[in-house]
C-alpha cells in the first residue's frame, strides 16, 4: 500500500482549526450583511483578523503541503474519483486564499481602513477604485458561496469514506489509527 | 457509480448514510438560516436600502440618502484639549488632511434647496500616522428615530401617494402616535432657529459614542461643529434651485471657512441609546479643536464620492456606545456605497466648472 498513511502533523492541525476558521467565517460573513443590529459591527470587527489570520495560515499550509506532500488515495478507488479529489483540493486552495485576498483588495478599492485590532490597520493592497470595489464586493460574496458549495461537498466525500469506504482516507486526516493497517503489523 | 454503490451495500448501514447525507445537509441549512432566510422580518441593510428606492424612486450611482451634496477638503486641527478624555492623535496639537461632504437630506439628488431642508456635514480626518475619524452630522438638535426598523417604517409610511403624489397624513399620523418620540423630536426641530446658508450652519452628531483615555477611562460624547464665521448680511441671501450650494461654493472661492469641534461630555444617566433625547442643556463643552474648509469640488470626481462617511470608522480612543444607530448606519451605508460604486451615475445638482481657488 502507500508509503505513509497520515497526513504530516502539522498539516493535520491546520486542517481542523482552519475547517473552523473557515467554517465560522463564512456564517460570520452572511450573518454579518443581513443585520442592522449592534451585531453587524461586532461580526464585521472579528470578520477581518480572522480572515487575515486565515490567509497567514493558508501559505504556511500550502508551503508545507508542499514540502510534506500527501498520503496518496488508495489505489482501490476510481481514476475519475482520484481525479475528483485532486481538484477538489486545489479548489479549496484556491478559494482560501483568494476570498481573504479579495476581502482585503475590495475595502483597499473603497477607501475603508483595513483595521484588524485596536491601534493595528493593514495597508491597502490597491489604489481607491469605487467601481472595482463593488466588483470585488460582489466577487467576495460568489467566491464565498462556491466555497461553502466545495466544502460541502468535501465533507460528503470525507464521510463517504470515513463511514462507508472506510479505505483510510479519512483517518489520513485523524491521530487515530487507519483500521485497514492490522495485516502490517 | 457501481463501484461506489457495491462499497456501500457490503458497508454500509441505514445510519451511516444518514450521517454522511445528514450532516452537510444540516450544515447547508444553518448556512441558510444564519442567512436569515427563514426570518423575513430581520431588518437587513438591503431592506432598508429597497425602501430608500422605493420612497424616492431610483437614483442610480447617487448616494440613497443625503443624495444631493458637493465634496469639500481642508483640514482638522486638535488642540489638546480633549486630549485627557480621548486618546486618539487628531486631538493633539497637529493638522489631519480632510475630505468632506455638505449636502441635504433624503434621497432626492436634484431637490431644490430651501431654508428648513435638513442641511449635513460628513468629514473624514486623516492624521497622518493613521488612526482616521469619519461622521455625518445634521443641523438638527436631535434624531427622529431610536432603531433603524422605525426609520424604515417611518419611510415607509412616506411614501407618496400614487395619486397624489404626497405622503398621506393618516399613514404619518399612525406612525407618530405609535412614537411620540419621533413626535416629539419633530417638534424640537421644527422650533431650531435657521441660518441662513451651510457656512453659518452648526452640524451635530447626534449618536453618543465613547472617548477612551490614556489610562482607559471612558467618558459618554456627542459633538457639534459650531461655526466660526458670522451670519452674514441679509441682502446677500441669494435664490434659485441650488442656492444654498451656490452660496457655499462662492464663499469657499473668496476664503476658508472655520468650525469649532465642540465636544459635549455626558454625565452617569444621560442617554446614550436614544438619539432621539437630546442631554440635559450645561453639560461641560469642550473646544477640542477647528475644522478649516478651504476648497469645493463637485461629486463628480470629486473625493468624496469613491468613500462612505461611515460613522463606525473610529480611531483608538473612541468607541461605540450603546447608541443603536450607528451599527446600523454602518451597514446600511456600506450596502448604498457598494450599490451606487457600481451604477452609471448622471451629473449631480451641484457641478462646479472651475476649481474655485483658480489652481
Ligand atoms: C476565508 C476568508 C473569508 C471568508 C470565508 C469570507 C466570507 C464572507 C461572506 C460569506 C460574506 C458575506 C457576503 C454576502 O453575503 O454578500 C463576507 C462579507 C464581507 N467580508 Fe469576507 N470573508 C473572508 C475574508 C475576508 C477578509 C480578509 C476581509 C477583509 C479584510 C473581509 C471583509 C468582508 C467585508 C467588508 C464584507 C462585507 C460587509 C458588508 O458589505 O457589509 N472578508 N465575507
Ligand atoms: C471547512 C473547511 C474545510 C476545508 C477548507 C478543508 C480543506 C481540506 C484540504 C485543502 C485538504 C487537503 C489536505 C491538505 O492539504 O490539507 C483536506 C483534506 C481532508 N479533509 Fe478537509 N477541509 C475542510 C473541512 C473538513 C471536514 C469538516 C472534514 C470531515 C468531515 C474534512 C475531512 C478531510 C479529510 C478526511 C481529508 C483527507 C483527504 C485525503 O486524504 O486526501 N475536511 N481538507
Ligand atoms: C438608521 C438610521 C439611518 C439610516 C438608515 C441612514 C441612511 C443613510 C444612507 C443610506 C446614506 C448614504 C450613504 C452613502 O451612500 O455613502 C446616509 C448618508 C448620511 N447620513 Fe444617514 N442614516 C441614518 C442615520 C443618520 C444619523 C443619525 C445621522 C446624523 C447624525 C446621519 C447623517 C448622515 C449624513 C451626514 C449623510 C451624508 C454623508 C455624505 O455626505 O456622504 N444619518 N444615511
Amino acid at each position: 500500500m502507500s508509503e505513509r498513511k497520515y497526513f504530516s502533523p502539522l498539516a493535520r492541525g491546520l486542517h481542523w482549526i482552519m475547517a473552523l476558521m473557515i467554517l465560522a467565517m463564512l456564517f460570520i460573513g452572511v450573518a454579518m450583511v443581513a443585520s442592522t443590529g449592534p451585531a453587524y459591527h461586532r461580526l464585521v470587527g472579528l470578520h477581518r483578523p480572522l480572515g487575515i489570520a486565515i490567509l497567514a495560515l493558508a501559505f504556511l499550509r500550502l508551503v508545507n503541503r508542499v514540502a510534506s506532500g500527501a498520503p496518496s488515495l488508495p489505489t482501490t478507488l476510481p481514476q475519475g474519483i482520484r481525479l475528483i479529489a485532486g481538484s477538489s483540493q486545489v479548489a479549496l486552495y484556491l478559494l482560501m486564499i483568494a476570498l481573504p485576498l479579495v476581502g482585503w483588495a475590495m475595502l483597499s478599492a473603497g477607501d475603508y481602513p483595513v483595521s484588524i485590532t485596536g491601534g493595528v490597520t493593514l495597508p491597502p493592497i490597491l489604489s481607491p477604485d469605487p467601481a472595482l470595489y463593488a466588483s470585488l464586493r460582489a466577487l467576495h460574496t460568489w467566491l464565498a458561496l462556491g466555497l461553502f458549495g466545495v466544502i460541502l461537498a468535501h465533507i460528503t466525500g470525507a464521510l463517504v469514506h470515513g463511514l462507508l469506504l472506510r479505505d483510510g482516507v479519512f483517518q489520513a486526516m485523524l491521530w487515530r489509527r487507519p483500521q485497514v493497517r492490522t495485516q502490517i503489523e | 457509480m457501481s463501484w461506489i454503490r457495491q462499497k456501500i451495500t457490503e458497508k454500509g448501514s441505514p445510519g451511516r448514510v444518514g450521517v454522511v447525507i445528514g450532516v452537510p445537509a444540516a450544515l447547508a441549512v444553518a448556512f441558510i438560516a444564519a442567512a436569515g432566510w427563514f426570518t423575513p422580518d430581520r431588518l437587513t441593510p438591503a431592506t432598508v436600502i429597497r425602501t430608500f428606492d422605493s420612497v424616492d424612486g431610483p437614483h442610480p450611482g447617487f448616494r440613497r440618502n443625503h443624495a444631493k451634496g458637493v465634496c469639500v477638503t481642508g483640514w482638522f486641527e486638535g488642540n489638546g484639549q480633549a486630549s485627557p478624555y480621548s486618546r486618539a492623535a487628531l486631538f493633539s496639537a497637529e493638522r489631519s488632511p480632510v475630505i468632506g461632504r455638505f449636502a441635504l437630506a433624503g434621497g432626492l439628488p436634484y431637490q431644490d434647496d430651501a431654508p428648513d431642508k435638513v442641511r449635513s456635514l460628513a468629514l473624514r480626518i486623516m492624521p497622518p500616522n493613521g488612526g482616521e475619524w469619519r461622521m455625518g452630522m445634521n443641523d438638527i438638535p436631535v434624531f427622529l428615530f431610536r432603531n433603524a426598523r422605525d426609520f424604515n417604517s417611518f419611510l415607509i409610511a412616506s411614501r407618496p401617494e400614487a395619486t397624489t403624489r404626497k405622503p398621506d397624513p393618516a399613514r404619518i399620523g399612525a406612525f407618530l402616535a405609535a412614537h411620540p418620540e419621533t413626535a416629539h423630536a419633530l417638534s424640537q426641530i421644527k422650533q431650531r432657529s435657521l441660518s441662513s446658508g451651510f457656512s453659518e450652519d452648526a452640524y451635530n452628531s447626534l449618536d453618543a459614542f465613547l472617548f477612551v483615555n490614556a489610562d482607559g477611562r471612558t467618558t459618554p460624547v456627542r459633538w457639534a461643529m459650531e461655526p466660526e464665521q458670522p451670519a452674514p448680511a441679509q441682502d446677500s441671501v441669494k435664490t434659485g434651485r441650488d442656492y444654498l450650494f451656490d452660496d457655499l461654493t462662492a464663499t469657499l472661492a473668496e476664503h476658508p471657512l472655520r468650525w469649532k469641534l465642540m465636544i459635549v461630555l455626558g454625565q452617569p444617566g444621560d442617554p446614550t441609546a436614544d438619539p432621539t433625547a437630546a442631554w440635559p442643556a450645561g453639560r461641560t463643552r469642550i473646544n477640542a479643536g477647528t475644522l478649516v474648509l478651504d476648497k469645493a469640488e463637485s461629486e463628480d470626481g470629486g473625493p468624496c464620492t469613491g468613500i462612505t462617511f461611515d460613522p463606525l470608522i473610529l480611531p483608538e480612543g473612541i468607541t461605540p456606545s450603546d447608541d443603536p444607530i450607528p451599527a446600523a448606519r454602518s451597514a446600511v451605508y456600506a450596502r448604498s456605497f457598494t450599490a451606487r460604486s457600481g451604477e452609471m451615475k448622471a451629473p449631480s445638482a451641484v457641478s462646479l466648472n472651475s476649481s474655485p481657488n483658480g489652481q
